[in-house]
């Protein structure tokens, strides 16, 4: 059997693993890429498409600002501008208890390069007239904006196969073995590949690879509600999103230079894991109209004429997979990215290839740890002894 | 199960012997019909308040037409009718529905999907100019609303629909330019013993062309299509096309209506998981159903042209012949010698739109010599050349990574207009099969949503 060898096997071909395959290729790494399905096709390939840091947690903020300047080099960077707007983001509120919790956000030391900048009352309606007359403040983040997520992890992938790196699409792990200072994938056609380093970045399927590593973690699976309207003229270059603490309020919505609007937010779907596929519910639909009508009254007469969803991983306290493993030398993760993967994506791709080609990162990532869940995962298998006994 | 919720979607001639078969039975059906009026597509009903007679309306097929709507006017007050209802969703059980900007769900143990088909298109370059209409397009504005969609129309495509609706609208007066067949006269030669499977409605079709030469309409065999002349701010003002034997002729003309015969309407059983299946003969994804009509989805039943292209005829005797296979998943009587006629006269009709099939053949290679320049995409206005670049650029080999890269299919049609096309684009510049580039996904809402539309309580 044909062995094939690489400095890093990668296994997952989503924006993640597609980024850190170009940024080992700029740091002179050999890079083998495995794609179950098509490069991009679950959770990066259908989520709104958000290049957003305002509202992330604090202490992830310092990765998205990384990656936002990766974002500011496209097209340079690779070669294809992934339709990336800087056209701000205006994260909105319903109620007036709501905006101190904004302002406290937005004067955090963590935030300071966002250049946040609240409105309310008169402002922030003069500013932003298209709101509803029920957006009772808001805050600004006038770097943050949108791109294309159909487009971004293909070009990514193709960035790095220019660079070098071997991609393989339709591509399914069997099994992964370690055996002294490497490891070595099966792929269920048969074929092996091997390397001293692998990156683990299969998104709503990252667990099983880091479960048969000792390393199980509580991951769900949650298929993203999206729709699109036809095109009208463009006018809304500002992204808006509802900041609140009622699921079904949660709205947001980008319009595109060629009209179209696109919508996300609310309930999310179960997806079909079996047949890997996810489908819009259609109270979402439903509740996305009430809530578009109310954020935006305008909207009213528009059409929706498409919707889908998509498979999306997520963990209990909403924060990635990412780092080096807590038990194997020489394996890493980049998964589970919580809905809101996309704008960190070019960011994950270059701390991960620094972390791996270098063995430490400047950018703190310590929050993201799968050790995290290292003692709940002890807890249960002495629970299933002490059931078994 | 004597209580099953049974619904019917689609009001033409399938679901309407469907409906009324199952009424027969004692089965009362819910019939849910996007349009205002029962007929369908083909029968389509003019409106409340307009008087032409049925040969005026339907020509050859006034007979045919006026049965079905007296069937329908019998059994309308016995089952639950809905007009007007479009259904743009779907999950298991359940029916969503819009009527009126009104959003309602339906629940079902069992659905019959008659849906129907659409025209079947190929770009050709300046096809997204104002007056390019599709056939069956041209068709509704004679029988709903008594217009003409130009002054002086050219009818170009292919298939037994080109003829009809161009003999439709010499009927009703309006000024033909020409009638251009894609068609060389050897294939329908060739078909010929298949077509007398049917040897009536072979003479009716011949009858058709008889009455355009009568009427001295130049009809053209075998030619190419190479250009919608005109521009976008008039519109359309001729057709440039070559010849069967090579040379070019332009036709003065202010509308076009354009066709390749059918594709069916299968959104709705694409979102039910229904499994498809690529049809050889006309090269394209059908339902994937048997003889009576059952899909690979227990529960969801389909008949007429939205699951099999065989035309009107053939939707009424399959609408009887699935109800036949619900009563029988319901263990209720069913009538054997009524269901092996349904069986007998559709084996004939298969053998027919073979014959069809054969004698007006799709043009896929029209796709691969389009001019880079042509429009594939009507809605997005994506050309060809944008979609050769996702195969030749990003190394997209199959029609749902094309649509993500390109856009074509993702306006407000849902690749009704350009998916069939937009597949053979992808094919040729892949290099590969159109059956090896797949199918474009079904994705709700079947038809564009407003975002006025509001839930009524149930």
């Amino acid at each position: 059997m044909m062995l094939h060898k690489a400095d890093v096997v990668i296994v997952g071909g989503g924006l993640m693993g597609s980024a850190a395959a170009f940024f080992l290729r700029q740091r002179g790494q050999s890079v083998i890429l495995l794609e179950r399905d098509q490069i991009g096709q679950y959770a990066s390939g259908v989520n709104f498409g958000n290049v957003r840091r305002q509202g992330r947690f604090l202490g992830q903020l310092e990765l998205a600002n990384r990656s936002w300047a990766l974002w500011r080099r496209l097209p340079e960077l690779i070669d294809d501008d992934l339709e990336f707007i800087a056209s701000g983001h205006m994260r909105v509120c319903y109620r007036e208890d709501e905006i101190p919790e904004l302002e406290a956000y937005a004067a955090a030391p963590e935030a300071a390069q966002l250049d946040l900048k609240i409105y309310r009352g008169a402002e922030l309606h003069e500013r932003f007239p298209f709101l509803g007359p029920e957006v009772k403040g808001g805050s600004y983040a006038p770097h943050d904006g949108h791109a294309n997520p159909r487009l971004a992890a293909p070009a990514f992938a193709r960035a790095a196969r220019r660079l070098g790196a071997r991609i393989e699409e339709q591509t399914e792990v069997a099994d992964v073995q370690k055996v002294g200072g490497e490891f070595t994938v099966t792929t269920t056609d048969g074929r092996q590949f091997s390397a001293e380093r692998l990156l683990i970045t299969a998104g709503a399927w990252g667990q099983k690879l880091s479960e048969q590593f000792g390393e199980p973690v509580p991951l769900d699976t949650h298929g993203p509600q999206m729709a699109v309207t036809e095109p009208v003229p463009y006018a809304l270059p500002t992204v808006i999103g509802v900041y609140t603490k009622i699921p079904e309020e949660v709205i947001y919505f980008r319009q595109i230079p060629r009209g179209n609007i696109i919508i996300g937010g609310g309930y999310r779907s179960k997806p079909d894991m079996l047949n890997r596929r996810a489908y819009v519910e259609p109270r979402s639909i439903l509740n996305q109209m009430d809530q578009m009508r109310r954020l935006l009254p305008g909207v009213g007469n528009l059409n929706i004429i498409r919707v889908w969803s998509g498979i999306e991983g997520y963990l209990p306290d909403s924060l990635p997979v990412m780092g080096p493993s807590g038990n194997v030398d020489g394996l890493y993760y980049a998964f589970g990215f919580c809905g809101h993967g996309f704008q960190l994506g070019p960011g994950v791709g270059d701390v991960m290839a620094e972390l791996i080609s270098t063995g430490s990162t400047s950018t703190s990532i310590e929050p993201f740890s799968i050790r995290r869940f290292a003692s709940s995962a002890e807890q249960r298998t002495t629970e299933q002894r002490s059931r078994a006994s | 199960m004597a209580t099953a919720r049974i619904v019917i979607v689609g009001a033409g001639p399938a679901g309407i012997r469907c409906a009324e078969t199952l009424l027969a039975a004692g089965l009362k059906p819910i019939l849910i019909d996007e349009n205002r009026r029962d007929g369908g597509q083909i029968y389509r009903r003019q409106p409340e308040g307009f008087t032409r007679d049925y040969v005026t309306l339907y020509g050859t097929e006034a007979a045919k037409a006026k049965d079905l709507h007296q069937s329908f006017d019998r059994l309308r007050g016995q089952i639950d009718y809905r007009p007007d209802t479009l259904v743009w969703n779907l999950t298991p059980g359940q029916l969503c529905c819009v009527s009126q900007g009104k959003h309602s769900t339906v629940d079902y143990d069992a659905l019959i999907l008659c849906t129907g088909a659409t025209d079947r298109l190929m770009p050709t370059e300046g096809w997204q100019l104002a007056g390019t209409y599709s056939l069956g397009g041209a068709q509704i504005a004679l029988k709903s609303q008594a217009v003409s969609i130009g002054h002086r129309v050219v009818f170009m495509g292919s298939g037994p629909l080109l003829y009809l609706v161009a003999s439709q609208y010499v009927k009703a007066g309006a000024s033909v330019a020409a009638v251009l067949d894609t068609s060389p006269r050897i294939k329908r030669i060739g078909a010929l013993p298949k077509l007398l499977a049917r040897p009536g409605l072979l003479f009716t079709g011949m009858k058709l062309l008889a009455q355009l030469y009568r009427a001295k309409i130049p009809v053209h065999l075998g030619i190419n299509p190479l250009q919608v002349l005109g521009d976008a701010a008039s519109g359309v003002s001729g057709v440039r096309i070559s010849m069967a034997k090579g040379e070019t002729l332009t036709i003065d003309c202010d509308a076009v209506a354009l066709g390749y015969h059918l594709r069916p309407e299968t959104q709705l059983a694409d979102l039910a998981g229904c499994r498809m299946r690529f049809d050889e003969a006309s090269s394209q994804w059908w339902l994937a159903v048997d003889e009576a009509g059952r899909t690979s989805v227990s529960g969801v039943y389909a008949a007429g042209d939205g699951s099999k292209i065989r035309g009107a005829d053939a939707a009424e005797h399959a609408g009887r012949l699935v109800a036949m296979a619900l009563l029988e998943d319901l263990q209720q009587p069913v009538n054997i010698g009524l269901r092996d006629e349904q069986r007998h006269a559709l084996a004939v009709m298969d053998q027919f739109r073979l014959g069809l099939a054969q004698a007006f053949p799709w043009p896929a290679a029209q796709a691969k010599a389009l001019p880079d320049s042509a429009i594939v995409c009507r809605c997005e206005m994506i050309s060809a050349g944008e979609l050769r670049r996702t195969v030749s650029e990003k190394g997209a080999c199959e029609v749902n990574r094309a649509k993500a890269f390109s856009r074509v299919g993702m306006g407000r049609c849902q690749g009704r207009y350009c998916s069939q096309a937009g597949a053979e684009v992808i094919a040729a510049a892949a290099g590969v099969s159109v059956q090896q580039v797949g199918r474009q996904r079904g994705q709700a809402p079947v038809k564009p949503l407003s975002m006025l539309t509001e839930e009524v309580s149930p």
